[in-house]
């Protein structure tokens, strides 16, 4: 059996050292509500999560536990040094409130600087004085003087600890799931607030996000539809031989797919259900600091009270603004449930949405065209980007470039109708216009956050994009209020980082482990007809972070041994590294464009967290024969200009 | 119709052994005086060539010798060695055609409406398979031209410690000589010696990929990876195919995983005799063969009536005929292989050994093309780095892959102590499977890590599609020290196999449900 964590240890005693006013061990919120020690030992086993709790001694631990206490056993605390003026403000003010308040001065204590080290990985605040209201970490003198002048520290006093949660998260998706399931478990009361705004075409789905009903799952899906459409024609080449006429039916495969996505939808209801988790199919809104509003599907309002909140509302597909764009055009939101075969289609947009829908689209047989309006795969190396596009482009996808609509008209209606697109050169007054069946905007995302209330509670959002800057521990300029996944500024867009953020911010919200979300070296897949699997930076960035010359770039074309019979294209595959060459040759930036590349690319993005560099790709076994050796040969630098196109085996 | 793998007794199939007649002829000079190359390597296939290619490159005069004996069912093929022409190359095409075969029935899950019947044409696909690696043959033998190595197709023998005596097919005799010579003639298939018809009627891995005619209803005995490999592609283009072990299947790797690889394959249609011995094989009148067994648990004897026998019970290095002893090389008397050092040196100091052929290396083409580069580079002072035989990843092209690198759970548990390991674990489902229908039972990943903080990982196991992609990274974190806490930090590439990797969190010792749930 794996050891389960030590179970709380009593009280501490009151050490001499321990602040003036003693420690009132009153309510220990950990313990009354099902810490550890009353969990089941399931749970248990699962709070030991190696290598986070086990990476302190015992002692620190000890130190941890004790702030811990004495934050969550005290209205007010406050870490100070006896000597600093900034403290004696502070004390001053609370006395003047005539509020009770608790003290540790850490010059005054045998382990001061510890207890500062551990406070700061607590608060993330280095400096004294450290102050917590009802258990939110408030800041320093100058936040606490701020908080004292807006109101807000009013609020914080007045609001006790008699709210109907420990923590509400708004939005059920990926992140929101994660971080809920994973305070569940460390035996916080929690609650769920998902709701689905039907789209401008009416289509909504269950709990679980964008991920399971309208992104990575049914595009996924989609993807391999359109893969087995090439295995298809590949298997003649192998011996396989069957009619010649095969048809692909849209109707079949999607129900099949939205039969996969109801199940999952009602997975995670169970396993919420499961955890103890409340789940509410309500629209979430912030009325008070500490109160949100749950409004359903039929009007009804009920108001539910929390210590925190985590947003996790995610984001929704963008439309042009333009006439036409919201009654008859349809997003990614509406494709992967679309009851008839979309026909001939135009995908606007060159995201790396618009350009999966196009592959699959094309692969299942559609006539796509693809307009962009400048550059593909934005933020991608360009490189690659462009390499995804014109293997597209050589298998049937059209693409009309530095275009933007300019109206869609719907000439008949039918399932699917008839669409007259005008669209408009981005260089002149050159337009085109054609005649389509669906048309698929696919230009971007914006961020759920303009409708919930959050300038009520005083949380700031980037006016322009809607989103949520946060600092490391995913914390907004409100405390206690957080954010993760897709709606925060500046971080990738992606599941298994909202999951990971999700999962790390109840760990340490409630004690579990201090270990924050990583946003460096994520990996991400691009599941075009050929799969695009990067980590780290592209060659763009690599140069204008390090300089062209302080980087070598690695990369050689490939021949996939399975494309060799089935006699598809030759020196279409590639595969590229960047190295840092004054850091030992380290690997900076990971990209290959080849069949399976998300499934190549895991493993190398552990390797990169673990520092590899070329030497050691160089010293690494190859797995004959895979794509995914191709990486442990490269001999071939960029700036050599030496012919990458393969020959032999 | 059926292709049986035995696990046959132990036995040593025998070449017949060349005589270099005496007559020398040419320039060939005593050893220590001016030779004709600087290098030899006696064997073209994988690590011949690369040492070749890398000595040649660094400016030496080299020579390569290759010739391939025929099989006991007349079986041939060009330059390249086991792996293009008898071993990964055609076996991994195979593989995928019975991978596409799955693919077709999966097509109608996805919206394909693909007419039945849907047949398999075993020449079709052959002679495809065979087209390509001739034309590897063909590029091999372009790229020695391109760096100046030269080629001889003979069949070489020592004749003293620098001089090599090759014989072409038609019997001319050449003497080489040279300051180096690397020995790298790799392996070919064993054939059990007392078993009645065995060489006779049976086919090995050398034939299967060549066969002109399908194998029809196979029988294969055998234990080896390249048993269940070719039961595996036989079972999924459509033929009957059982497989008779003795013992245990995949000897070597780690058993749990193993045998979840036979289960996945018996629930495919393969079927198993275990715990079987063949005794003899007789040809009927109508052409098929009825086999013999002893099956040992029930002690009473079995026969049944197949196509085809293919024999996979093991591999014997191609020394027997290089008349080592005329050079002074040592070999493991049990198994023939060459006994060799770090430096891959032999028993005589400028004679090396590279490949299958070696004592105690694992027989992978990569390894052998690594070791082949470095010893080359070594000789010609481009280098001094030394192979690293360890943490070796390697894939079992099963028809659900098999890939792993590091140590199994049960190495691991002999080195370090149950006490010290920690195994985390899952079973997980392909998100392709779901919408296919198909079953995940065998879907399963583990990693082996020390117990102690941070929890070094010391091997990991993936059995599911595209084992031997998913591994191939991996491999290289492993080989930079990963802990399973770095591992778990590593954020997952959504929705693919490989991410459940990064988020194994239950461990064998909490006895939790390792079935992963959700998202």
């Amino acid at each position: 059996m794996e050891q389960p964590p030590s179970p709380p240890p009593p009280p501490p005693p009151t050490s001499p050292g321990l602040g003036k006013a003693g420690v009132v061990p009153s309510r220990r919120l950990g313990t009354v509500r099902g810490g550890p020690m009353s969990s089941p030992p399931e749970r248990r086993a699962r709070l030991s999560s190696p290598g986070t709790s086990r990476q302190f001694s015992e002692a620190r631990e000890e130190v941890r536990r004790r702030l811990r206490d004495l934050i969550e056993g005290n209205r007010v605390m406050i870490f100070s040094k006896s000597y600093c003026p900034h403290s004696t403000r502070v004390k001053e003010l609370f006395s003047s409130l005539g509020i009770d308040y608790n003290i540790l001065e850490l010059d005054q204590v045998d382990d001061g600087a510890n207890v500062q080290e551990v406070l700061t990985e607590i608060s993330n605040q280095k400096t004294v004085p450290n102050i917590f209201v009802n258990k939110v970490h408030m800041g320093g003198c100058d936040r606490t003087f701020q908080a004292h002048q807006n109101g807000l520290l009013q609020k914080l006093l007045q609001e006790d600890v008699a709210h109907d949660y420990d923590l509400i998260i708004i939005g059920g998706g990926s992140g929101g799931l994660s971080c809920a399931k994973e305070a569940a478990n460390l035996g916080k009361k929690v609650m769920v607030l998902d709701f689905v705004v039907p789209s401008p075409q009416d289509t909504t789905w269950g709990l679980g996000g964008t991920c399971v009903n309208v992104g990575c799952v049914p595009k996924k899906l989609m993807h391999q539809a359109a893969l087995l459409g090439q295995a298809l024609q590949d298997s003649r080449k192998f011996g396989w031989a069957y009619n010649q006429q095969v048809k692909h039916n849209w109707e079949a495969m999607t129900e099949a797919i939205q039969n996969h996505i109801s199940s999952l939808n009602w997975g995670y209801r169970l396993t919420l259900r499961e955890e103890g988790v409340a789940y509410v199919n309500s629209y979430g809104e912030f009325v008070e600091p500490h109160k949100i509003k749950a409004t359903s599907k039929k009007g009804q309002e009920t108001f539910y009270t929390a210590a925190k909140f985590v947003i996790a509302t995610g984001e929704r597909p963008r439309y042009l603004g333009i006439p036409g764009d919201k009654e008859y055009c349809i997003t990614s939101d509406d494709l992967f449930s679309l009851p008839y075969c979309p026909g001939r289609t135009l995908v606007v947009g060159a995201s790396y949405v618009a350009l999966e829908c196009a592959g699959f689209l094309a692969g299942l047989g559609l006539d796509v065209t693809v307009m962009v309006r400048s550059i593909l795969l934005r933020d991608f190396d360009q490189e690659m980007a462009e390499k995804v596009g014109s293997y597209m482009e050589q298998h049937g996808v059209k693409f009309l470039r530095k275009f933007i609509p300019v109206t869609v008209q719907q000439l008949e209606k039918g399932s699917p109708g008839i669409l007259k697109v005008m669209a408009r050169s981005t260089e002149g007054p050159e337009t085109v216009e054609g005649i389509y069946n669906t048309v698929l905007l696919a230009v971007g995302r914006d961020s759920c956050t303009r409708k919930m209330g959050l300038e009520k509670i005083g949380v700031k959002i980037n006016e322009k994009n809607g989103k949520i800057p946060v600092n490391d521990v995913e914390q907004t300029n409100v405390p206690h209020v957080y954010a993760i996944g897709d709606v925060l500024e500046g971080k990738p867009e992606l599941t298994p980082v909202a999951i990971q953020a999700g999962k790390l911010l109840a760990r340490r919200l409630f004690g579990a482990s201090s270990e924050k979300c990583d946003y460096t070296n994520v990996p991400t897949t691009v599941f075009t007809p050929l799969e695009y699997g990067c980590c780290g930076l592209s060659e763009e960035k690599a140069i204008e972070v390090y300089n062209k010359e302080n980087i070598e770039v690695y990369h050689t074309l490939f021949w996939p041994l399975e494309w060799t019979v089935a006699g598809r294209d030759n020196n279409t595959c590639y595969a590229k590294i960047i190295c840092n060459k004054f850091d030992s040759d380290r690997v900076i930036g990971f990209h290959i464009l080849g069949p399976n590349a998300g499934e190549i690319t895991q493993g190398f993005t552990a390797a990169m967290k673990c520092g590899l560099t070329k030497q050691q790709l160089n010293d690494t076994i190859g797995i004959h024969p895979t794509c995914g050796e191709i990486f442990t040969t490269l001999q071939i630098t960029k700036s050599s200009g030496l012919d990458i196109t393969q020959k032999g085996c | 119709m059926a292709v049986v793998v035995l696990r046959g007794p132990r036995g040593h199939f025998r070449w017949r052994v060349p005589t270099c007649t005496r007559g020398v002829r040419g320039a060939a000079s005593p050893a220590g005086g001016q030779q004709d190359f600087d290098l030899l390597v006696i064997g073209g296939g994988s690590g011949g060539l690369a040492c070749a290619k890398e000595a040649a490159q660094l400016g030496k005069k080299v020579a390569v010798t290759d010739y391939v004996e025929p099989s006991p069912q007349g079986t041939r093929w060009g330059l390249g060695g086991t792996c293009v022409n008898v071993g990964c190359i055609p076996k991994k095409l195979m593989h995928q055609a019975a991978l596409l075969g799955d693919m077709i029935r999966d097509a109608h899950h996805y919206g394909w409406e693909v007419a039945q019947p849907v047949q398999h044409d075993w020449n079709k696909m052959a002679e495809a398979v065979q087209n390509h690696v001739k034309s590897l043959n063909w590029g091999h033998r372009v790229q020695l031209q391109d760096r100046k190595v030269k080629y001889f197709n003979i069949k070489a023998s020592f004749v003293d410690k620098h001089t090599v005596c090759g014989v072409t097919k038609s019997g001319k005799e050449t003497l080489l000589s040279a300051d180096h010579i690397v020995i790298a003639t790799g392996g070919r298939p064993k054939y059990p010696t007392h078993i009645e018809g065995a060489s006779e009627y049976g086919i090995t891995s050398d034939d299967i990929f060549w066969l002109k005619e399908s194998p029809g209803k196979t029988s294969k005995p055998a234990t080896a990876d390249v048993a269940l490999e070719c039961a595996g592609f036989l079972t999924g283009i459509g033929l009957d195919t059982t497989v008779m072990m003795r013992s245990i299947p995949l000897r070597g790797f780690d058993q749990q995983m193993s045998s979840l690889v036979t289960e996945h394959m018996e629930s495919h249609g393969t079927r198993f005799l275990k715990g079987c011995v063949p005794s003899r094989i007789e040809k009927l009148p109508a052409g098929q063969l009825q086999v013999t067994w002893d099956d040992h648990a029930s002690g009473k004897e079995g026969t049944g009536i197949f196509d085809t026998v293919l024999w996979a019970i093991g591999r014997v290095p191609e020394t027997r005929n290089l008349n080592l002893e005329k050079a002074g090389v040592n070999t493991n008397p049990k198994n023939q292989k060459i006994l060799v050092d770090a430096q891959e040196a032999t028993s005589v100091p400028h004679i090396f050994a590279i490949g299958d052929v070696a004592e105690g290396r694992p027989e992978l083409t990569p390894t052998a093309i690594m070791a082949g580069k470095l010893l080359a580079q070594r000789l010609y002072g481009k280098s001094s780095a030394l192979m690293d035989y360890s943490n070796v990843p390697t894939t079992v092209f099963t028809p659900l892959e098999y890939g792993c690198v590091g140590l199994s759970e049960e190495e691991a548990v002999t080195v370090h102590g149950q006490e010290h390991v920690e195994v985390y674990h899952a079973y997980y489902k392909p998100l392709e499977f779901t919408v296919a229908e198909r079953d995940a039972s065998q879907c399963y990943i583990k990693m082996v890590c020390l117990r102690e903080p941070p929890q070094l990982v010391l091997g990991l196991h993936f059995l599911g599609p595209n084992a031997g992609e998913v591994i191939q990274g991996f491999a290289l974190g492993i080989k930079c020290g990963a802990s399973y806490t770095q591992v778990m930090q590593t954020v997952g590439i959504h929705p693919t196999c490989s991410e459940e990797v990064v988020k194994l969190r239950i461990s064998k010792r909490s006895g939790l449900d390792p079935t992963v749930t959700g998202c």
